[in-house]
């Protein structure tokens, strides 16, 4: 039964973790750009959602219709203003300039509000569903539900709709789709846009799960990097098996070794991983 | 003209020496910064200046040293051996590990990088018995021979004076050497410098190791020093990206601009420390972003645009 109960809790991790790795991936497939302010985006939609609900009283599912166009104007202006003038430098420019960004928003979000850690309760709280001896509080199955939602949405923008197809093709051959007539800046700062309302909206569903700290950037940064080498860059069905597997192996391992360790090993995979198969599990070329 | 610029700074250097006899212990503790960033942007061209391959794993060297001599020198060894250990052992695991990651190119050898300092500060957050854990780990040797203050900060400022010193003209000589000459090649075609008989792989671990030996050993100096350290001080993400930063700053590919990146670079964030406490980090951000965007090709370059300004007018 415990082996049940840990795999829920790797399910509804895994989810989230798709959610955070999903924009992550898009942006560093299309744009070959490692964008470090990942992190702080998904720390700045907790606080939006912790803002909407103490102030305002949305719900945070609610939240996130405000988060998502909010967090893709953020992203495109970024991308617009800053980024695409650097775009086809080496690795080394983009990401030290991500990097810098995010050092200032970070900067912003400790003077704003203070590295005091703060926790979204939902009043009344929506209590916890039990079947058998297998517990789940309702909130979690909200967010995982969510998050899986938001990562199909991704899914299916790339798919069905025209822009989605245009970020696609500038992915694979970016000087074709130009003289095919694409706007390839703006292509860029959409994707990028696209990434950070990504970001932003899984920010808001972790803010009903974990505590928000402007301190916590850094391990969901790290998270959404294990979790697109684990399942293979720039595609969201491998965001969604490299998130599952991460969660999996976090849940057990840290079942297996203690807690303590679970962040040790899920950085050893990434390196095992990069060095032994860097296409990760799904592995595909290219953004599809 | 170019030997004029590392005569120059061998001579800004020596001067630079003498600031003990009539420094404030303030100005030597800068000093000493001063030093161990010089030393990073130094040792991290030779793999990302010289070899073009983005590391960020200078945190990880850093932290290892650290903990390496600092655990040494609390059983008891000198720290000229303790510093010495640390570098070999930095050296040796670099070149090994080195044969592993430089597998990678781009973005996924500048993660794996910066995972190695992740996994490193974890192992040794968990390490308990031999480093302290999260709780850090105690230095109450004083390796000075001074007890006075004065006495200690000109030690350790002379320490690591000496260990950039010896630092840049180890790494003039390997970019005069058959190692630099093949380094330059890989950065510029990796797959031709190896048809043409460069064993790429051994000199590209050879950069890693060599870019590590020398941040170790600053580590360890740094242990000595402020005779306490924890894991999420000595393996902090800023000790990978700053070098990268003063690198850029001073010019990519140059040893001399290495170091006078590394003195501006400290000079502002101290003015910014002074000033503006509260948002230090966001003014180091608005920095970066700020130099990258309209002095991408360092400091270094200002004198040739200016001289590039000269020509046109005559």
């Amino acid at each position: 039964m415990l082996i049940l109960q840990i795999l829920l809790n790797a399910i509804v991790l895994g989810s989230l973790y798709a959610c955070i790795a999903a924009g992550f991936s898009l942006v560093w497939g299309v744009l070959n750009v490692i964008n470090l302010m990942h992190g702080s985006f998904i720390v700045l939609g907790s606080y939006l959602a912790w803002g909407a609900y103490n102030a305002l009283g949305i719900a945070p599912w609610t939240s996130l219709l405000i988060a998502a166009p909010v967090f893709f104007c953020l992203g495109y202006a970024i991308q617009r203003g800053i980024l695409n003038r650097v775009i086809a430098a080496p690795v080394l420019v983009t990401l030290t300039l991500t990097f810098g960004l995010d050092l200032m928003l970070n900067n912003a979000m400790l003077v704003a509000f203070k590295a005091d850690y703060r926790q979204l309760v939902l009043d009344p709280s929506l209590g916890a569903l039990s079947m058998g001896s297998l517990v789940v509080p309702i909130d979690r199955i909200v967010a995982t539900i969510f998050s899986l939602l938001l990562t199909l949405a991704l899914f299916l923008v790339l798919r069905r709709s025209r822009v989605g197809r245009a970020i696609v093709a500038v992915r694979m051959d970016r000087d074709a789709s130009r003289l095919m007539g694409v706007d390839v800046p703006s292509i860029y700062a959409t994707a990028f846009g696209l990434g950070a309302a990504m970001a932003g909206c899984a920010g808001v569903l972790l803010a009903m799960i974990f505590p928000i700290s402007p301190i916590a950037s850094g391990s969901y940064l790290g998270k959404a990097f294990v979790v697109c080498v684990l399942g293979g860059l720039g595609s969201v069905p491998g965001a969604v098996v490299g998130g599952l597997f991460l969660g999996i192996v976090e849940s057990f391992g840290s079942l297996a070794l203690g807690p303590e360790h679970a962040v040790t090993l899920s950085f050893a995979l990434l390196i095992v991983f990069l060095i032994v198969r860097p296409q990760g599990l799904l592995g595909k070329q290219g953004f599809e | 003209m170019k030997q004029r610029i590392y005569y120059g700074a061998v001579v800004l250097l020596v001067v630079f020496g003498c600031l003990p006899l009539f420094g404030s212990s303030y100005a030597l503790r800068i000093g000493t910064f001063a030093c161990m960033y010089a030393i990073m942007s130094v040792s991290w061209t030779v793999i990302g200046g010289f070899t073009g391959y983005p590391s960020f794993a200078t945190a990880a060297f850093f932290g290892f040293g650290a903990y390496c001599g600092g655990v040494l020198i609390t059983k008891g060894w000198p720290w000229f051996a303790a510093a010495g250990a640390a570098g070999a052992a930095a050296f040796a695991s670099a070149l090994v590990l080195g044969i592993v990651l430089l597998r990678l190119r781009g973005h996924y050898f500048a993660i794996a990088s910066l995972a190695v300092a992740e996994v490193l500060r974890e192992l040794t957050n968990s390490a308990t018995e031999l480093t302290g854990g999260g709780m850090g780990l105690n230095i109450p040797v004083s390796v000075a021979g001074s007890s006075s203050i004065m006495g200690e900060a000109s030690f350790f400022f002379w320490a690591m004076w000496a260990l950039l010193l010896s630092t840049f003209i180890a790494v003039r000589v390997i970019q005069e050497s058959k190692l630099g000459f093949g380094l330059a090649c890989i950065k510029q075609n990796e797959s031709a410098a190896d048809m043409i008989g460069v064993n790429a792989t051994v000199y590209k671990s050879l950069a890693f190791a060599f870019s590590g030996v020398f941040v170790a050993m600053a580590g360890t100096l740094y242990a000595a020093w402020v005779h306490y350290i924890e894991p999420p001080d000595v393996f902090d993400i800023l000790f990978a990206v700053k070098p990268i930063v003063m690198a850029l700053l001073g010019g990519l590919g140059s040893p001399a601009g290495a170091v006078l990146g590394a003195f501006v670079f400290l000079g502002i964030e101290e003015m910014v420390w002074r000033n503006y406490l509260q948002i230090h980090s966001g003014v180091l951000g608005l920095m970066v972003v700020v130099l990258l965007l309209f002095l991408p090709d360092g400091m270094m370059s200002i004198s040739k645009r200016l001289g590039l300004i000269g020509e046109r007018r005559g």
